[in-house]
C-alpha cells in the first residue's frame, strides 16, 4: 500500500514537470508546476513531515503560483515562440541528462539499504521541533533571510523604477499649479 | 534581551554584521531627503557605516588578544569568528569601501546616481562577512544567497544600458542554475552526515570508505557550485559578460569583494566538510585550475574592450588562486591569502582608471579608448601601468608576491609540471597587459578629453596604488599577519 502510493505521487510529479516543459502556453505550464507541487507535499506528508508539506501547499501552490498568474495575466503572454535551439542542446541535451541522472540514481541506489523504509512519525518533524530548531539552532540564518528579503524588494524597486522623476505623477501635479 | 536564545557572545561576534545592516537601512531612508546634487552624502554615510564596522571589529579583535582566545563560536556552532573569517572581513571592508567611493562620480555620469546603490553594496557586505564567518551549512547558503542576488541586482543598475541589462539577466540565470547544483551537493552531505554543521560532516565522511561514490557525488556537485561562484573553467561563462555589462564600479567590486567571498566558502568547503575525500577532488581541482589559466590566458589576448580583457584576466587569476589549494600546504594556502589581499588593491586600481575613462559622452572602455593617456593625464598612466605590471606577477610590484608563494607552495608539494605551466602563462599575460600599456605611452592621443579624476576616484587610485607598492617592497608585515591567519 505505502509503496503503491509512493509510486502513483512519484510518478504524477514526474508526469507533470515534464508536462510543465513541453507545454506552449504559460497558464497551462503553470498548472501543471501546482501538480507538481501537490505530488512533493503528499511525498513529503508521506515521509512524516507534516509542516513541510503543509507549507508547500501553501507557499508554493498558494501564494507563488498566485503571483504566477497575475505576471502571466499583466504581461498578456500568449504562446510561446519556438526559437531555433542550438544544435548540442537538440541533439545531446537530452542523452547527456539521461545519463547524469542515471548515473546518481545508480549511486543512490546501491548505496542505500534496500529493505529500509521510512514511514510516518520516524523524523522529529513535529511543527514544534521545527519551530525549536528555527529559533535556536538557526536563528542566525532565520534572521539573515529578512534582509535577503529586504534585498529582493530592493531590487524590484530598482529595477522597475520610472525613467525620470520629473514623469512621475506627483511632479506632474506640482507643476501644473 | 540575553536568553537561551541569543548570549552575550552572539552579539559581540555579530556586531559588526548589524552595524552594516542598520547603515545599510538608513542610507536609503536619508537618500528620500536627500536632493539630487547632495547623492554623495548617501555615499558619505555608506562609508562611515563601513568605519564603524571595522571600528568594531578591531575592537573585537583586542578583546580577543586580551583573552588570549582564537576563535569565537556563535549561534550554537552557525558561525566561527576565527582569524581566517577576519582575515577576509579586511579584504571585503576594503573592497566595499574602494566600490563606493569609484561609484560617485561614474553613477553621476551614467544619470543613475540613487541610494540603493551604496545600500546594496553594504547588504552585500554583511553576505560576504557571514560567507567568510559561517560554518553551517544553512548559514553559508542564505549568506550566498545575500550576497549573490545584491551583486545581480547591481550589475543592472544602469537600467538604460542594454549591456547591463543582458548582463544581469544572464548572471541571475547561471548564477540561479547554479546554486541549485550547490543545493543538491549540500542534500546529500547532510544525507551522509545527517548534519549541517562542517565539522561533524567532515567527520562523518572521513568515515566513509575511501572511493565511496555518493561521497564522489557530493564532491562534484558542492565543486561544480563552487567553481561556478568564483568563475572557473568550465562554468565561467558568465563571467565576462557580467563584468563587461555591469557599472565599471561594481566590476571592481565583483571582481575582488564577492570573489573572496567565494574563495573563503570554498576553501572552508574543501578543507572541512570536503577534506577527507582529498584523493577524489584533487584530479579534479588540478583539471580545473590548469584549464582556467589557460582558457583565462589565451581569450584575454584577443580582446578589444578592457573590461572584458580584465574578465578574462581575472578568469586567469583564479586558476593560479586553485594552484594553492592544489598543493594544499601551509605555503599554498598563506599564498592564497596573500593573493587574494594583493589582487584586492591591483585589480580595484587597474578598474579604478577604467572608472576614470568614462566622460559624459565617451563609454571610454575600449582599449583604443585608453591611446595617448601618457600625453593626457600621465598619473592615470603610470598607475594604469603599476597596477598591469602588479597584475602580471613583475617584482617589485605586490602582484609578485602572491605568485612567488603559490610557486613556491607548488614545488615544496612536488607538482614540477603544474609550476612550469604557471610560469609560461605570466608569459602570455605580460604580453595582453602590455597591450594596454603600450596602447597608452605609444599612440598618439585621439581626442583631447581629459579622464574625470573625481576626488573618489583619486583617492581610491592613491591607495590601492600605495599599498601595491607598500605590499611589494616591504611585505615582512603583510607576511605575518597572513601566517597568523591559520587557514581551516
Amino acid at each position: 500500500m505505502y509503496q503503491l502510493l509512493f509510486f502513483v505521487f512519484a510518478g504524477a510529479a514526474v508526469g507533470f514537470a515534464i508536462n510543465l516543459l513541453l507545454q506552449r502556453h504559460p497558464i497551462h505550464s503553470a498548472l501543471s508546476l501546482i501538480g507538481v507541487m501537490a505530488s512533493l507535499a503528499s511525498l513529503y506528508l508521506m515521509l512524516g513531515a507534516e509542516f513541510i508539506a503543509a507549507a508547500q501547499i501553501i507557499v508554493y501552490a498558494g501564494a507563488i503560483m498566485v503571483l504566477f498568474v497575475f505576471v502571466i495575466m499583466l504581461l498578456n503572454a500568449g504562446e510561446e515562440e519556438r526559437t531555433q535551439r542550438s544544435r548540442f542542446a537538440k541533439y545531446l541535451g537530452l542523452p547527456l541528462i539521461l545519463l547524469l541522472v542515471t548515473s546518481m540514481a545508480a549511486v543512490i541506489y546501491r548505496q542505500v539499504p534496500q529493505d529500509a523504509m521510512v514511514r510516518f512519525g520516524d523524523f522529529p518533524g513535529r511543527t514544534a521541533d521545527i519551530g525549536r530548531r528555527l529559533f535556536l539552532n538557526y536563528l542566525l540564518p532565520f534572521e539573515v533571510v529578512s534582509i535577503v528579503i529586504l534585498v529582493a524588494i530592493i531590487g524590484t524597486v530598482v529595477l522597475a523604477r520610472k525613467d525620470s522623476e520629473t514623469e512621475g505623477p506627483g511632479k506632474a501635479v506640482v507643476s501644473e499649479k | 534581551m540575553l536568553s537561551e536564545y541569543f548570549s552575550a557572545v552572539d552579539f559581540l561576534v555579530l556586531k559588526p554584521v548589524i552595524l552594516l545592516t542598520l547603515f545599510g537601512v538608513g542610507v536609503m531612508l536619508t537618500d528620500l531627503l536627500l536632493e539630487e546634487r547632495h547623492r554623495y552624502l548617501s555615499a558619505v554615510t555608506a562609508l562611515v557605516g563601513l568605519g564603524f564596522a571595522g571600528v568594531q571589529m578591531w575592537m573585537i579583535q583586542s578583546q580577543m588578544r586580551q583573552a588570549e582566545v582564537n576563535e569565537l563560536e556563535a549561534f550554537r556552532g552557525a558561525v566561527r569568528l576565527d582569524h581566517f573569517g577576519i582575515f577576509f572581513f579586511w579584504i571585503f571592508l576594503i573592497s566595499s569601501a574602494i566600490a563606493i567611493l569609484l561609484a560617485i562620480r561614474y553613477l553621476e555620469i551614467e544619470q543613475e546616481h540613487h541610494g540603493e546603490y551604496y545600500a546594496l553594496i553594504l547588504f552585500a557586505t554583511v553576505g560576504m562577512i557571514l560567507l567568510a564567518i559561517g560554518t553551517d551549512l544553512i548559514t553559508l547558503f542564505v549568506s550566498l544567497e545575500l550576497m549573490v542576488i545584491s551583486v545581480y541586482i547591481l550589475t543592472g543598475f544602469l537600467r538604460r544600458d542594454r549591456r547591463s541589462n543582458e548582463a544581469a539577466l544572464k548572471y541571475l540565470l547561471l548564477g540561479a542554475f547554479s546554486t541549485g547544483i550547490l543545493a543538491y551537493g549540500m542534500s546529500l552531505l547532510y544525507g551522509l552526515s545527517n548534519s549541517t554543521n562542517l565539522e561533524e560532516i567532515a567527520f562523518a565522511i572521513s568515515q566513509r570508505p575511501a572511493g565511496d561514490p555518493v561521497v564522489l557525488l557530493a564532491v562534484i556537485t558542492v565543486a561544480t557550485g563552487l567553481f561556478f561562484k568564483v568563475g572557473a573553467v568550465p562554468f565561467h561563462q558568465w563571467l565576462p559578460d557580467a563584468y563587461e555589462g555591469a557599472p565599471t564600479s561594481i566590476t571592481a567590486f565583483m571582481s575582488v569583494g564577492p570573489k573572496a567571498a567565494a574563495f573563503a566558502f570554498l576553501l572552508r568547503m574543501f578543507m572541512l566538510p570536503l577534506g577527507p575525500a582529498r584523493e577524489q577532488w584533487l584530479p579534479l581541482l588540478i583539471g580545473v585550475a590548469v584549464a582556467t589559466m589557460t582558457l583565462g590566458n589565451l581569450a584575454a589576448v584577443s580582446q578589444s574592450n578592457v573590461k572584458r580583457l580584465l574578465a578574462y584576466s581575472a578568469i586567469s587569476h583564479v586558476g593560479y588562486i586553485l594552484l594553492g589549494l592544489v598543493s594544499g600546504n601551509d605555503t599554498g594556502l598563506k599564498g592564497i591569502a596573500i593573493y587574494l589581499l594583493v589582487y584586492a588593491f591591483m585589480n580595484m586600481g587597474a578598474f579604478a582608471v577604467v572608472v576614470a575613462m568614462r566622460r559624459r559622452d565617451l563609454i571610454g572602455d575600449e582599449i583604443d579608448d585608453m591611446a595617448g593617456l601618457m600625453y593626457k593625464s600621465p598619473t592615470a598612466a603610470v598607475l594604469m601601468m603599476i597596477f598591469l605590471l602588479s597584475l602580471a606577477g613583475i617584482p617589485p610590484t605586490a602582484g609578485f608576491l602572491g605568485k612567488y608563494f603559490i610557486f613556491l607552495s607548488l614545488i615544496e608539494s612536488q607538482h614540477f609540471t603544474l609550476a612550469v605551466i604557471a610560469v609560461l602563462y605570466v608569459a602570455v599575460a605580460l604580453y595582453y597587459y602590455f597591450r594596454i600599456v603600450a596602447v597608452m605611452f605609444m599612440r598618439e592621443p585621439v581626442d583631447w578629453e581629459l579622464p574625470t579624476l573625481a576626488p573618489g576616484i583619486r583617492i581610491a587610485l592613491g591607495v590601492t596604488a600605495a599599498m601595491t607598492l607598500i605590499i611589494g617592497l616591504y611585505p615582512e608585515p603583510f607576511i605575518q599577519i597572513v601566517s597568523r591567519t591559520v587557514l581551516p
